[in-house]
């Protein structure tokens, strides 16, 4: 029985290492400036946890093929000095593994979250609300109409709670439900939420931040690649959760300039 | 034998009279013709632009409106018009049967067909999906109890009916630009405007009426008519109209 189980561990350890190895499933291309951050250290994060797990399953594996099925008669060997210096070590070397990856990992995070973001990148505050994202640009006049949530109506499509009837900077802006940038762009997003909690996250971005209400979360970025990619919400906020998407069109500076012009004729 | 059966034919006869007779001792009095008020709903000022609905979020309905659907909370025609326009009798026909037919409202194409749908109190109403997705319709009922409800493609409509009048907003929870309206009324006098703002209440018995006109942005409005028999009075509606 011993033998078996060594044998099941075994092929489990290699196969799922190596489906990783080969990145059989991986993550989709990156179209973000900061990408190639995230992706060295996610590929760190991934070789050291993957080979202290090889090495930790082949170890389990040995013992259960050497001892698991010996006669009872064996003397049982403790490890020197008891069992409490072994949790003791333990906890010390795999708490040094975490730590040592939460350093490097939130130094590389940090870069890119906390960095300040570009003075020209193109501002777009979003409202996420159950089940749906919005997107506000600033239209001609660049400035951006105050909020008001008491006056938020979805049913008048006010979903920003603008009060246009007193504040002439609101009458000019544009409200999309398609997140539409110019490529190579520095992006700056200001993230709103209306009522729970929600998440914008784009994979191919590279960027994945909480909304909380009450809270103005700024976020910014760079897209390096045109075309059209999903937002998806990663925070559970509700039934229609699962719904709960948008679009990023990425496009080329001068169509982006020509998509600015044709909506805010429309306003 | 025979004259038995003579008597039996005779007494057939005197029956099938009477009905007749008491028939026509009653009629002197003919019931009074209906009378109709009928009427357009207009405004004044500047309108809110109504604009493109960005339904991105559900690329089905992107294809299924070639043109993209404007938002429908004030809807204008030429010649200031307005449509979707409740016009109705408050006060309640006690002698108005319940009404049994149901009333069918859909989601298609993330809207609401029609946009505002008016049935009276306790009348049923089905509600369908016919897109290839879910919806979740939520009336935001206050005085009757409210509900919400997910329906997945292809689901089997939902029935429901309204106990007290109301004006309920419908909102779609997946679909945040899907809006409409419930209106339920006590009264069977009651005419939604069309594209024209026309609207029409027949079959009123002679009579004075405060008439309702309702419109969900720009608010109600009430006038006193007084109908004759036969007779068909025009009047109008003319709201005032906000840009914002």
């Amino acid at each position: 029985m011993g033998k078996l189980f060594a044998i099941v561990v075994t092929v489990i350890a290699i196969v799922s290492a190596t489906l990783f190895a080969l990145h059989v499933w991986w993550l989709p291309v990156d179209i973000s400036a900061h990408g190639a951050r995230i992706d060295r250290q996610l590929n760190e994060t991934m070789v050291a946890a993957g080979v202290l797990f090889v090495v930790a399953q082949l170890a389990l594996a040995w013992f259960a093929w050497r001892y698991g099925a010996g006669p009872s008669s064996r003397g049982v060997k403790t490890f020197p000095g008891g069992a409490t210096p072994m949790v003791v070590l333990a906890v010390v070397l795999v708490g040094f593994e975490i730590l040592t990856l939460t350093f490097v990992g939130s130094k590389v995070w940090a870069g890119i979250y906390q960095s300040p973001a570009d003075p020209n990148s193109l501002q777009v505050e979003v409202q996420a609300e159950q089940f749906a994202f919005y997107f506000r640009y600033a239209g001609p006049d660049g400035r951006f109409g105050a909020m008001h949530p008491e006056l938020a109506n979805d049913a008048t499509d006010n979903f920003f709670g603008l009060d246009p009837a007193n504040d002439t900077t609101a009458r000019d802006d544009i409200v999309v439900a398609t997140l539409t940038i110019p490529v190579n762009r520095p992006i700056l997003l200001q993230l709103h939420a209306k009522d729970v909690n929600h998440a914008f996250y784009v994979p191919e971005l590279r960027i994945q931040q909480d909304f909380v209400p009450g809270m103005v979360i700024p976020l910014h970025f760079t897209a390096t690649q045109t075309g059209k990619y999903e937002i998806v919400c990663t925070q559970l906020c509700g039934l229609g959760h699962y719904n709960m998407r948008a679009y990023v069109e990425v496009i080329a500076p001068d169509q982006f300039d020509q998509w600015l012009k044709q909506k805010a004729e429309q306003q | 034998m025979k004259r038995s059966r003579t008597l039996w034919w005779g007494g057939v006869a005197v029956i099938a009279t009477l009905p007749l007779g008491s028939a026509a001792l009653s009629a002197p009095v003919p019931p009074p013709a209906a009378g109709t008020i009928s009427g357009k709903a207009t405004y004044t000022g500047t309108p809110p632009k109504m604009k493109p609905i960005d339904m991105a979020k559900e690329p089905n309905c992107v294809t299924q409106h070639p043109t993209p659907v404007m938002t429908e909370n004030v809807v204008t025609e030429p010649g200031n018009t307005l449509r979707w326009v409740v016009v109705y009798i408050a006060a309640a026909d006690t002698a108005a049967p319940a009404a049994t037919e149901t009333v069918r409202y859909d989601q298609k194409g993330c809207q609401y067909l029609p946009h505002v749908a008016v049935m009276r109190v306790n009348q049923p109403l089905d509600i369908y999906n016919d897109d290839p997705h879910s919806h979740n319709i939520h009336p935001l009922a206050r005085v009757n109890p409210e509900w919400n409800k997910s329906q997945p493609k292809g689901a089997p409509p939902i029935h429901a009916t309204w106990e007290q009048p109301e004006f309920i907003p419908v909102k779609c929870n997946i679909h945040p630009w899907m809006h409409g309206y419930f209106v339920v009324l006590r009264t069977p006098h009651y005419s939604v405007t069309g594209e024209d703002g026309s609207f029409s209440l027949a079959g009123l018995p002679p009579g004075t009426y405060t008439v309702t006109a309702w419109h969900e942005q720009f608010g109600t409005q009430r006038q006193d008519v007084t109908v004759g028999s036969g007779e068909t009075k025009t009047v109008s509606f003319v709201f005032t109209a906000r840009p914002y």
